[in-house]
C-alpha cells in the first residue's frame, strides 16, 4: 500500500467524525499558518489580514481533505531536527561531489539499479522524513514508498548499500518524537 | 572586503556551479531516472548553497528569517515533487537505462 492510497483512506474515515471534534481540530492546525503568514507578512492593514485568514482557511480546509489533520509536530520534533538537518546538509554535500564528477568525468561510471531497503516499523512522519532524505541525497532516489521498506534507485549499488547499513535509517529513528 | 563577504562569495560561486553541473548532467545522463538525480544537484546543493550565501549578506533579521524559511520548504518540496514525478515514471513504465544499453 502506497503513501497516497494510505492517505485517501484516512480522509473517507475523517469526514465521518461529528462536527465537535472538526472545530478541534481545526483549532489544531490553524495556528501555525496563522504564526507563518504573520512571520513572511510583517503587515498588518485591514485588506493583508483578511487576506491571510482566506488563506489560512484554504489551508486548514485543503489539510482536512488530504486527512493530514490528525498529523502534528511536537515540540521535541521541532528541537531535534535541526541537528539532523546539519546532518543531511553534510551528507548531501558529499554526495553532490561524486555526482559532480560523474557529470564532468569523459566517460560517466554509470550503473543504475533498483533494490529496496528495509524501513519496517517507522511511524508515517519518520518515512516521509526518510523517504525525503534519500532523494534529497543525489545519487539516490526513492521510487516507492511500502509498509516495510523503500524501493531506491542509485547511480551506483554502493548507494544503496549504504542506505543498507542504516546510519541514515538510525538518526531518523532518533529524531522522531516518542509520544 | 571582510571575512564574511568572502566566505559569501565562495558559497554562491560553489551554488553556481552546482546549478550549471546540474543543467549539464540532465543532457549528458542517458534516462529519465539518471537525469533526475543530475537535477538533483541542482536541488539540493545548488539551491541551499545559494541561499547560505545570501543569509551571510542579509543587513536585517526578518531577511534571515525568511531566506531560512525558504531553505526549509525547499527541503521539504524539492523531494517530494522529484520523488512523486520518479514514482509516476515507474508506474507508467518508462523504460530504466542498465549499464552497457545505446544511450537515447
Amino acid at each position: 500500500m502506497s503513501l497516497l492510497d494510505r492517505d485517501s483512506t484516512r480522509a473517507a474515515s475523517a469526514q465521518q467524525h461529528p462536527r465537535r471534534k472538526t472545530t478541534l481540530r481545526f483549532l489544531r492546525t490553524a495556528p501555525f499558518p496563522v504564526v507563518f503568514w504573520l512571520l513572511l507578512s510583517g503587515h498588518f492593514d485591514p485588506l493583508l489580514l483578511a487576506l491571510g485568514a482566506v488563506s489560512v482557511a484554504v489551508v486548514c480546509w485543503l489539510t482536512r481533505r488530504a486527512g493530514l489533520d490528525h498529523q502534528s509536530v511536537t515540540l521535541s520534533f521541532a528541537l531535534r531536527l535541526p541537528r539532523y538537518f546539519l546532518w543531511l546538509s553534510g551528507q548531501v554535500l558529499v554526495s553532490t561531489y561524486t555526482v559532480v564528477r560523474k557529470v564532468w568525468s569523459p566517460r560517466p561510471a554509470l550503473r543504475p539499479v533498483v533494490e529496496s531497503t528495509p524501513a519496517a516499523h517507522l511511524p508515517e512522519l519518520s518515512q516521509v522524513v526518510y523517504a525525503n532524505s534519500i532523494t534529497l541525497t543525489p545519487g539516490t532516489l526513492s521510487l516507492d514508498v511500502e509498509a516495510d521498506h523503500i524501493e531506491v534507485h542509485s547511480l551506483e549499488r554502493s548507494g544503496v548499500h549504504e542506505l543498507r547499513e542504516g546510519r541514515m535509517l538510525s538518526r531518523v529513528r532518533q529524531t522522531e518524537a516518542r509520544r | 572586503m571582510s571575512v564574511i563577504e568572502v566566505l559569501s562569495g565562495v558559497l554562491l560561486a560553489a551554488g553556481a556551479l552546482a546549478v550549471l553541473t546540474g543543467g549539464v548532467g540532465m543532457l549528458r545522463f542517458p534516462d529519465f531516472y539518471t537525469r533526475i538525480h543530475a537535477a538533483g544537484i541542482t536541488d539540493s546543493a545548488g539551491a541551499g548553497l545559494i541561499l547560505l550565501g545570501l543569509l551571510l549578506r542579509v543587513d536585517s533579521w526578518d531577511t534571515a528569517v525568511r531566506l531560512l524559511i525558504i531553505l526549509l520548504f525547499l527541503a521539504l518540496t524539492g523531494p517530494t515533487a522529484t520523488h512523486i514525478l520518479a514514482h509516476a515514471a515507474r508506474r507508467d513504465g518508462v523504460p530504466m537505462w542498465r549499464e552497457g544499453d545505446r544511450r537515447q
